[in-house]
């Protein structure tokens, strides 16, 4: 009887519709979460619109937006400046330390190597919010623990003359931008020292182990095996680096409390789009500025791979 | 056939046990930090007259509330019947159409006005006279300092409200025997000093046609009066509510703050407690009268439940033993006249050295005017700091700064 059912039942779909039944959680998902908002922020960027007027409060304005923030913006401009600098300060160290760390680290410390590695890695997997809010201490003017370390070398001869002679203000405009690439340099460097690591235990062993024979040393296979190497990787590395880079919000919006601080020195480009959305209710020329942003992040990429890419 | 009937056994259940759940209305509530509590406790008396209606309470951080409730009456999801508002954000939602009208029929709020302090409704009424929230606690201005610090600089408390010039140089003559910073940031001047002086009805950053105000003499003097605190050495250059803010109040590296009167429960219960009795409140300096924040209540233009919405922001606004309670708790200064006329403003505060300085809070905001808020005040008061800064930090004229604050203002604003 029960199999008498089980044949006569109409399947709630016809057979030739379950593939795409089953492929489309990801579609309806991408389409509500990642279509969706990328092209209503394309239709954005060409209205003015103050979200607490509702969407009948969109108005149409062309090119305005792009215009005024190309043009009038002069915090945009200030703030991209500010991105810039502090992609290059905290970015192109990141590559210089991870590259020559990776390979001591594949080097030099056998089984314990994971745990080491593990221990760079600890910073890219801890909250930024935490990281950020540890760094505002340490940072502090009077009661930081930067500053306290600087009393103590102060004392030291010779070392001593290297300190500043006072507390160094942080906050102030000259300081903001190294305080930021600092943490942003801290939490980053071993995300691609794991990134370089895993690309030197690809490269062949008797490679090394050939030129090894050949009397090169540790240096030499470094720089002239091990790097041309890892081209493709440095590539894709530095891809990422601009990327997140460029896309700077969450540690200077926690250390400068928001506000990009004193005369705005610690302003991103993603703070400032962040701004003009959810401050002034501009989110009109909030969406021109992220698809300006991404026309450089693009930019960007592509001169990286012009530089790194190579051609495979 | 068996998971049919136990389907079915299933489905008759529950609808046997639906009608006590499906007649609970559930009023959604959302609002922020200390507010929050000022909510539950208003539950408490709320919920016994409305046993079919169930209250949730949404708190999310300050910044975090004002972005979700933006979104939420742009996209019309997720929408609160009741929604908290603090000053600060009063222009950026009351001038635009996402909120009741609570002067208008069924609400009729204009006819409660002259229970509340006269200055609440002018900054809630948006384009159009529209009322677009209810006062729930107000925050008069008054200059909170520490009477044994300015006491080992042989100082009194007139010397520091005198007038703005006898509270710099009180300020140089505290550093000078004490090493003691006299206030945090020379910042805090300029917002006092904007402030001061107003008529009801005025505006802070931009005047009724939306021209922005930016180089009056109000605010030369703001910015002059702000440079000459910097140049004095008296301020710790340090922003208000970071580390070391707070820090420099409990390790006697600053002496004074200007705000709203809630800063006592703030220093009371966690930024300086083991300053009890050591700190005092004062009138601003100057004769100046102004008010530092304040919170509102209002109902989404698209709430589902507008009635009880309304009901419930009576009890917040207009119950006199609400807003006591919510003062007693949490110090929110009440907006309700009728609560401060109660004897509890009358008690002396332990923390303040037995000071009864509610009535001092209660004097303040009895002359504090009426201003007009402008959706654009936030920008343009992110602008003028920005350009307060140039003249801090790189000595620009301020001539110059204000007119490249009025520039910047137009700019930005752009007004369609």
């Amino acid at each position: 009887m029960t199999a008498a059912n089980t044949s006569r039942r109409k399947p709630l779909i016809p057979a030739r519709w379950a593939p795409y039944v089953f492929i489309s959680p990801f579609f309806i998902l991408f389409g509500a979460f990642g279509l969706f908002p990328l092209l209503f922020s394309i239709v954005l960027s060409f209205h003015q619109w103050d979200p607490v007027a509702g969407v009948a409060g969109m108005h149409w304005v062309g090119l305005d937006n792009f215009v005024y923030a190309l043009t009038r913006d002069d915090w945009l401009r200030k703030a991209m400046f500010n991105t810039l600098w502090i992609a290059l300060v905290s970015g192109i160290p990141q590559h210089l330390v991870a590259l020559p760390l990776a390979w001591f680290l594949h080097r030099g410390f056998g089984r314990a190597r994971n745990a080491v590695t593990g221990a760079y890695f600890l910073p890219f997997i801890t909250s930024t919010v935490a990281i950020s809010l540890v760094f505002s201490s340490l940072f502090s003017k009077d009661f930081g623990l930067v500053n306290a370390a600087f009393a103590s070398l102060r004392e030291v001869p010779v070392l001593g003359w290297l300190v500043p002679g006072q507390s160094i203000d942080w906050s102030q405009p000259g300081y903001t931008k190294w305080m930021i690439s600092a943490v942003v340099f801290w939490r980053y460097v071993g995300w691609n020292t794991v990134l370089y690591m895993s690309a030197i235990q690809t490269i062949p062993v008797d490679l090394l182990e050939a030129a090894q024979i050949d009397g090169a040393s540790a240096r030499q296979r470094f720089l002239h095996i091990v790097l041309p190497l890892l081209k493709p990787m440095m590539f894709f590395a530095v891809t990422l680096s601009i990327i997140g880079n460029l896309q700077l919000f969450e540690e200077p919006f926690i250390l400068t409390g928001g506000t990009g601080g004193i005369d705005q020195a610690g302003k991103t480009a993603a703070m400032h789009m962040y701004a003009v959305a959810f401050m002034d209710g501009d989110f009109g020329t909030a969406s021109a500025i992220a698809w300006l942003l991404f026309m450089l992040i693009a930019g960007s990429t592509w001169i990286n791979k012009r530089l790194l890419g190579g051609r495979r | 056939m068996r998971p049919r009937i136990l389907t079915l056994v299933l489905a008759c259940l529950a609808s046997l046990a639906m009608p006590a759940g499906a007649a609970r209305t559930t009023l959604t509530v959302a609002a922020f930090p200390d507010l929050d509590r000022s909510v539950k406790i208003a539950i408490e008396s709320w919920a016994a007259a409305h046993p079919d209606v169930e209250v949730k309470l949404t708190t999310r951080a300050y910044a975090d509330h004002h972005t979700a409730m933006t979104t939420a009456i742009a996209t019309g999801a997720n929408l609160p019947d009741v929604m908290a508002v603090d000053m600060d954000y009063l222009g950026k939602f009351t001038q635009a159409s996402g909120l009741e009208d609570l002067g208008a029929p069924p609400y009729d709020a204009g006819a409660v006005a002259p229970l509340l302090a006269h200055f609440t409704l002018g900054p809630a009424t948006g384009a159009g006279g529209k009322l677009r929230a209810m006062p729930a606690d107000i925050g008069p201005g008054a200059l909170f300092y520490r009477a044994d610090l300015i006491a080992r600089a042989g100082l009194v408390e007139n010397d520091l409200t005198r007038d703005w010039a006898s509270y710099i140089e009180a300020g140089r003559k505290l550093k000078g025997a004490t090493g003691v910073y006299l206030l945090a940031s020379a910042i805090d001047l300029k917002d006092i000093l904007i402030r001061a002086g107003l008529a009801d009805g005025q505006g802070i950053f931009f005047d009724d046609a939306g021209r922005p105000q930016v180089e009056t003499p109000r605010f030369v003097q703001a910015f002059t009066l702000a440079r000459a605190a910097r140049r004095a050495g008296i301020d710790a250059r340090v922003a208000a509510w970071s580390t070391e803010w707070s820090e420099g109040f409990r390790r006697d590296r600053v002496a004074t703050q200007m705000m709203g009167s809630w800063l006592a429960g703030h220093l009371k219960n966690w930024i300086a407690p083991a300053g009890a009795g050591l700190w005092r409140s004062a009138p601003l300096p100057g004769g100046a009268f102004a008010s530092w924040g304040g919170s509102y209540w209002a109902i989404p233009a698209r709430a589902e439940h507008k009635a009880l919405a309304w009901d419930f922001i009576r009890t917040l606004t207009l119950d006199r033993a609400q807003q006591l309670e919510a003062f007693r708790r949490l110090d929110a200064f009440p907006a309700l006249v009728a609560a401060q006329q109660d004897d509890y403003l009358a008690q002396p505060i332990a923390y303040l050295g037995g000071q009864a300085a509610r009535l001092q809070w209660r004097a303040a905001s009895e002359r504090i005017p009426a201003l007009h808020v402008d959706r654009y005040d936030q920008v343009a008061n992110d602008i003028v700091n920005a350009e307060l800064d140039q003249v801090l930090e790189h000595d620009k004229p301020i001539p110059q700064a204000l007119a490249d604050a009025r520039t910047a203002i137009e700019r930005r604003v752009r007004r369609y």
